[in-house]
């Protein structure tokens, strides 16, 4: 009789379903997985280990490189933690303008997440249509920070500046006629809130548009339904967080718990899944990107009654105006301290989450009073995520690893850092 | 949601055998341990209701070796003018049992509040009790320690490397490992494959790192103190 032997299986690092840089071995039997390994770190920058030779201010950039797909939300952690360390708190319109941008984020990594699920599993459309809503919101991130994707938006002490009051608009070309341009231009005739506003009245038809394609569908429910099951006390044990906890019945969301910036004063629901496989996950994302657009909807109301600064005016902090640079002696010394020097932290330890897209993302900042981060640790919610691989995908068959790829939206950005 | 102060109260009154300090700080609570207590006290802060830390949020491994260091001491430098800060790298004076600390972030669903635990550990590598069995998130966790700082992590089911190459010599985020490095590689014609060669690229110090005494926070350290 011959003998059998289970194989071992390289998957990845360069396979498009492995959503960045993942090599898995997999041990198999037969089509089955036995046991999955997975091989990271080769996307790994050393960015904490980079945060500890700059300036605070000058590791904002290597937030947005993280997680890549939602960019402002680990900038958010990050001058949060600085923010703690300093005792400061930003004005009440850079927290709502922050609350703001931490949802589109929300939404841009949710349909960037919800996109790619779906090419990996058989549904195509979905990818072309969450792609053609990116666009818009990554129009809001260049109008407001002039960078599509690595922001750098967020400051200690608020927001790099206030909401522009004209949104870009597209240019006739070679390529584009005129009347295309004006077609494109029509919601962008006001200032950026005005073109959030009308986003925000659009999406809900979106995600509806989604889940016609998705939630009954046959395809997607058998791909889906009772994969990479995970029950409330597993998803604890093994450090689930965000949607991956809510999804398996756990009521848990650090703007609800814990609530940092203006959470506490806007309306929103938490959705929670009941059976913790990847349907419930995509469900709950689902919901969540509408209740982002809920909260997103609140805040263009209040930003648009309640003008004010956006940055503190403390300029050992946030540097002083280009104008007052030109007559006033002090505001040039202050700007020229903040860009040689930076400034320094008050010695101590602080430890600052939020809920990102992802999960809980935090950021743990020890400061020895130098102008430098002495250790800045990133807890990234994928890396607790994707070290549950083997758990979620022993026992099921090798195209349910891609669906649970999906499901735990990796990001190889923040798992390497 | 539980404060801060009543959890170190309970604490206190829980592990006043155990704990070397309990700190309240910006509103977050520090549990110091010997590294030979961490099963203990994290099987208790676990299971114990009054605790019920469900979760392990965080691993992460400290190197404690430059704390305080400055490249550029300002007292000084107007009568012998600047030097461009380089070379405190390896002046490494501190005690070596003050060296290495690891460091766990739990959290409790049920008291919706976070504790902060921290080690020191001795020894070269240093070593300490894995708490993979009391909360399996640590085991990624802890292999990161395990490869940044070279901790260590007796008990520990897969302690293998995690971020770093296959191969790789060294623990990249201890405080006398070079920012660029010791290797580099490139490929190599006649052997046509990839080969390691040493770092070529020398780190260029643009900001000095330095510590001022602001008085804004010397100001109110002080008021802390009287109060």
């Amino acid at each position: 009789m011959a003998e059998i032997r289970n194989m071992t299986m390289n998957f990845g690092p360069q396979h498009p379903a492995a959503h960045g840089v993942l090599r898995l071995i997999l041990e198999m039997d037969g089509e089955v997985i036995e046991r999955a390994d997975p091989h990271i770190g080769l996307l790994h920058r050393g960015t904490e280990k980079l945060a500890e030779s700059k300036p605070f201010n000058q590791s904002i950039g290597y937030m947005d490189r993280l997680d890549y797909v939602s960019m402002m939300c680990n900038e958010h952690a990050y001058v949060m933690a600085i923010e703690k360390l300093l005792g400061v708190t930003p004005p009440i319109r850079a927290q709502y303008i922050r609350v703001m941008f931490d949802e589109i984020t929300r939404i841009l990594n949710h349909l960037m997440w919800l996109g790619t699920h779906g090419l990996d599993i058989g549904a195509m459309t979905m990818f072309l249509y969450c792609f053609r809503e990116r666009e818009d919101l990554m129009d809001c991130y260049e109008a407001v920070s002039g960078a599509r994707m690595h922001a750098t938006y967020y400051r200690p002490g608020g927001v790099y500046r206030d909401l522009p009051s004209i949104m870009p608009k597209y240019e006739a070309s070679k390529w584009h006629k005129q009347e295309e341009v004006d077609r494109l231009n029509e919601n962008r005739q006001g200032s950026l809130l005005d073109f959030i506003d009308n986003f925000s009245a659009r999406f809900p038809g979106y995600v509806d548009e989604y889940e016609t394609l998705l939630t009954d569908n046959r395809i997607w429910k058998q791909r889906t339904v009772g994969i990479g099951v995970v029950s409330p006390e597993r998803a604890l044990q093994l450090g689930f967080t965000g949607a991956m906890l809510r999804g398996s019945g756990v009521e848990w969301d650090l703007r609800k718990k814990q609530p940092y910036e203006v959470y506490d004063q806007l309306d929103f629901d938490i959705p929670v899944g009941t059976n913790g496989d990847c349907y419930d996950r995509y469900l709950v994302r689902v919901e969540e990107m509408r209740q982002s657009n809920r909260l997103i909807k609140q805040c263009v109301d209040w930003l648009r009654d309640n003008p004010g600064p956006v940055i503190l005016d403390d300029h050992k902090l946030t540097p002083p105006k280009r104008e007052e640079m030109k007559d006033d002696m002090e505001s040039l010394i202050h700007h020229f301290k903040l860009f040689t020097e930076g400034y320094c932290v008050p010695e101590g330890e602080v430890y600052s989450a939020v809920e990102h897209p992802k999960g809980e993302f935090g950021i743990y900042l020890v400061s020895d009073g130098a102008n430098k981060p002495y250790r800045l640790k990133v807890r990234a919610p994928g890396f607790a995520h994707l070290s549950s691989m083997n758990e979620m995908v022993k026992g099921h068959m090798l195209s349910d690893v891609v669906a649970v790829i999906g499901t735990q939206d990796i990001v190889f950005g923040e798992i390497d850092r | 949601m539980e404060s801060a102060v009543s959890l170190k109260i309970k604490l206190e009154a829980r592990f006043s055998n155990e704990l070397i300090a309990c700190e309240l700080d910006r509103d977050q609570v520090t549990l110091v341990l010997p590294a030979d207590k961490i099963l203990s006290v994290c099987t208790v802060l676990r299971d114990d209701e009054q605790f019920s830390f469900s979760q392990l949020s965080d691993l992460c491994g400290v190197d404690y070796s430059a704390y305080g260091q400055v490249d550029w001491a300002t007292h000084e430098t107007t009568s012998t003018g600047f030097s461009r800060g380089r070379g405190s790298l390896n002046e490494t004076t501190v005690d070596e049992n003050k060296r290495f600390a690891v460091v766990y972030h739990l959290l409790s669903i049920k008291n919706n509040i976070r504790l902060r635990l921290r080690c020191f550990v001795t020894g070269e590598p240093p070593r300490i009790a894995s708490v993979a069995d009391i909360w399996n998130s640590a085991n990624w966790f802890e292999r990161e320690a395990f490869d940044m700082f070279g901790i260590v992590f007796d008990g520990h089911p897969d302690l293998r490397r995690i971020l770093t190459d296959y191969g790789f010599i060294g623990h990249p985020f201890r405080k006398d490992f070079p920012l660029e490095g010791n290797v580099e590689l490139h490929y190599d014609e006649d052997k046509k494959r990839v080969v390691y060669k040493p770092v070529t690229i020398t780190n260029r110090v643009l900001v000095p790192r330095v510590i001022r005494e602001d008085n804004r926070y010397v100001a109110s350290e002080e008021e802390q103190n009287d109060g």
